[in-house]
């Protein structure tokens, strides 16, 4: 598994796409910290773009990459090695590569301009977590989507498909129920609905870090006891971890079974 | 300045009249409070040796000195008051106040004043007081550099720091204040100043204002408070310099203004509250230079208020700037700094060529149903935002800043 992986990464590395991708959050990350020379402004900012951005990149990259060395895939497939240790090391390649491009892109302007010395360094580094975590749900779904579709074109449009109801539509259907629902107690659905969507569920750890004095008014308070509490925190890690962890386990079984 | 003047005059006056000097304590002719007290002449200084004394509601009547240069202790036994001012001219600085007594029915306090005129507390430090100094139809006081402290935690067992009742000319200077219901709690109060306090972790509110007119704030510290500086049905009133830091919580306002005619907001600075400016009937205010930071919401508006102008103030990365509940406004944003403003200035002028629209949709969204703050900064709420900016549905629609500034303001 281990010599796939590497071989993956090293593909990887060494292809154009990932030095653009890289490129983009070092070019980001000084940009932004020229522009406003404040870390915590910078560090919202970049959630912003952390949070569309990341399951993005990583929906893209994984389906074009499955797809393109698919018959490589073929070749791993007719020698002796187990077929979960061939697609866990692919998957592991790409979904590491997109986390180590992200974390140095974005991790060499920040410690140039002092993150290490600030108080920021906590909400920093959640930021990176987040985004790395991002990474992994993402290509593991995208994975999935691929080995389900013969498809090239199919596969694509599913996989962004995927990406845009969990970035954008999820959280209009919340809304408007929010809105719609507004006379019942609402706390325990909101809490709960926002578990369902590893988006929401990154973008509201940072959101605590960082404008918590909004959240903290009104029924934010409730949140702010869950999500802020050393248990909240944890639940939410966990739940992310969830969020990665199913789609391999559901990339294994169908690995196991498709016929190629 | 008037002030100033009549500060100056009460020292001329302790000057002129200064009487003779009676040491207290241990090795002295007198040994008690009481007893030195009942010897002395009006105008008299009572000077306090290092010591703990037993005082338990000594009624001062007539005109009188009590200092102390070696910090002498009142220990008021947790019985009632400590010192109770009931002459013109009491002077009383450098003493430790421990032990006032605590009720349910009667307002004890370190220090009370009652139908005193030209009073001079300064220096003291009160421990643990029910109320530290409580005024009552008093005039022409001082009260400053005293430290108060306390750890309540619930409202209805604790008293206020600084209160004064129908009062007037007050000087309260420097203080320090913490851990108390209210810091300073003024009611029915005129013509006073509130200089330079230090007002945190209090219960309730850092410093209350209740039916005074003609009054000023300035420059004082309001840290942590449960509801950090509220100010109501008063008119003429001033407040400056003032910084409002981390007032947290579900109720919580760095200043709240209710039923506020005729006063001016200046050069304050709001900070990481969680609303910054909490505005309900209140008419006739200007709000200029001030800075918001990092609030949950800078300014919420409520119902009822007129010919607000806000002007020159910076707004930056707030969650909300502006929050209305209707769609009437009659409020008047011209020429801030805002730094969520993303227009562009062609003609150089430093003014913004495209108007700014501080409400957002999503504020009237969380006015409506609170729990949808969880979607705050999502791309969703993002998306609807720059829709309702385009064109205006549910907010108001002529509130807009015209005339928004492209560089942040120095105010300092």
């Amino acid at each position: 598994m281990f010599k796939i992986l590497k071989y993956t990464f090293a593909d990887l590395i060494r292809s154009r796409w990932s030095y653009v991708y890289l490129g983009f959050y070092l070019l980001l990350g000084f940009v932004l910290l020229f522009l406003n020379n404040d870390l915590s402004k910078a560090i919202i900012t970049l959630m912003n773009v952390i949070v569309v951005l990341t399951p993005m990149i990583g929906t893209i990259f994984g389906i074009m990459y499955f797809y393109s060395a698919r018959e490589f895939t073929e070749l791993l497939l007719a020698q002796p090695i187990k077929r979960s240790h061939i697609f866990l090391g692919q998957y592991l390649g790409i979904a590491l590569s997109l986390a180590f491009s992200l974390v140095i892109g974005l991790g060499i302007p920040f410690l140039v301009y002092g993150v290490a010395q600030s108080a920021e360094i906590w909400d920093f580094g959640l930021l990176l977590v987040v985004g790395a975590f991002l990474t992994f749900i993402f290509v593991a779904l995208s994975v999935n989507i691929s080995l389900r579709n013969e498809n090239k074109v199919k596969g694509f449009g599913y996989a962004i498909l995927v990406w845009l109801f969990l970035a954008v539509i999820y959280d209009g259907l919340f809304l408007v129920s929010l809105v719609m629902f507004d006379d019942y107690p609402l706390d325990k659905f909101t809490l709960v609905a926002s578990m369902f969507n590893p988006i929401d569920l990154s973008r509201i750890l940072i959101l605590l870090k960082l404008d918590i004095s909004a959240l903290l008014g009104y029924t934010g308070a409730l949140f702010q006891s869950f999500f802020g509490s050393g248990l909240g925190m944890i639940v939410s890690l966990s739940t992310l971890l969830l969020w990665s962890l199913i789609p391999v386990g559901l990339l294994i079984r169908t690995a196991r079974k498709r016929d190629f | 300045m008037r002030k100033f003047f009549f500060l100056g005059l009460i020292l001329l006056s302790r000057f002129a009249l200064m009487g003779n000097i009676i040491e207290v304590g241990p090795g002295n002719e007198f040994t008690s409070l009481d007893q030195a007290y009942h010897a002395a002449q009006p105008f008299d200084t009572l000077l306090l040796k290092a010591g703990t004394y037993p005082v338990i509601s000594l009624e001062l009547k007539k005109p009188i000195t009590i200092l102390s240069n070696q910090g002498a202790i009142l220990d008021g036994e947790s019985q009632s008051y400590i010192l109770k001012v009931l002459s013109d001219d009491v002077y009383i600085s450098g003493l430790t106040f421990i032990n006032a007594g605590r009720s349910y029915t009667k307002d004890f306090a370190a220090i009370y004043v009652s139908r005193a005129n030209r009073f001079t507390i300064v220096n003291n430090r009160i421990l643990d007081p029910f109320f530290g100094v409580l005024m009552e139809k008093s005039h022409k006081g001082v009260i400053s550099n005293n430290t108060i402290t306390a750890n309540r935690i619930r409202e209805d067992d604790s008293g206020n720091g600084i209160h004064a009742w129908h009062s007037s000319d007050l000087l309260i200077q420097n203080n320090e204040i913490s851990g108390l219901r209210d810091g300073v709690y003024l009611e029915f109060v005129e013509n006073s100043v509130v200089l330079g306090n230090n007002s945190h972790n209090n219960i309730r509110y850092g410093l209350h204002f209740m039916f005074s007119n003609h009054d000023h704030y300035l420059n004082n510290t309001f840290r942590e408070n449960g509801a950090g500086v509220a100010v109501m049905f008063s008119k003429f009133i001033e407040m400056k310099g003032n910084h409002f830091v981390q007032n947290w919580g579900t109720a919580s306002y760095g200043l709240l203004l209710k039923e506020i005619y005729d006063a001016e907001v200046e050069n304050n600075i709001f900070e990481e509250n969680t609303v910054g400016i909490f505005l309900e009937g209140s008419t006739r205010i200007n709000y200029t230079g001030n800075e918001f930071v990092q609030n949950g919401w800078a300014i919420k508006v409520s119902g009822g208020c007129y010919t607000n102008i806000f002007s020159r103030n910076n707004f930056i990365s707030n969650s909300f700037d502006v929050s209305y509940n209707s769609k009437m406004n009659d409020n008047l944003f011209e020429g801030n700094y805002w730094s969520s403003y993303s227009g562009y200035d062609l003609d150089k002028d430093k003014v913004g060529d495209v108007p700014y629209r501080p409400v957002k949709l999503f504020s009237y969204v969380v006015n409506k149903t609170p729990e949808t703050i969880i979607l705050l900064r999502s791309f969703f709420v993002d998306l609807i935002n720059f829709s309702e900016r385009v064109s205006p549905v549910f907010t108001p629609d002529n509130l807009v800043d015209n005339a928004p500034a492209m560089k942040r303001f120095s105010n300092d």
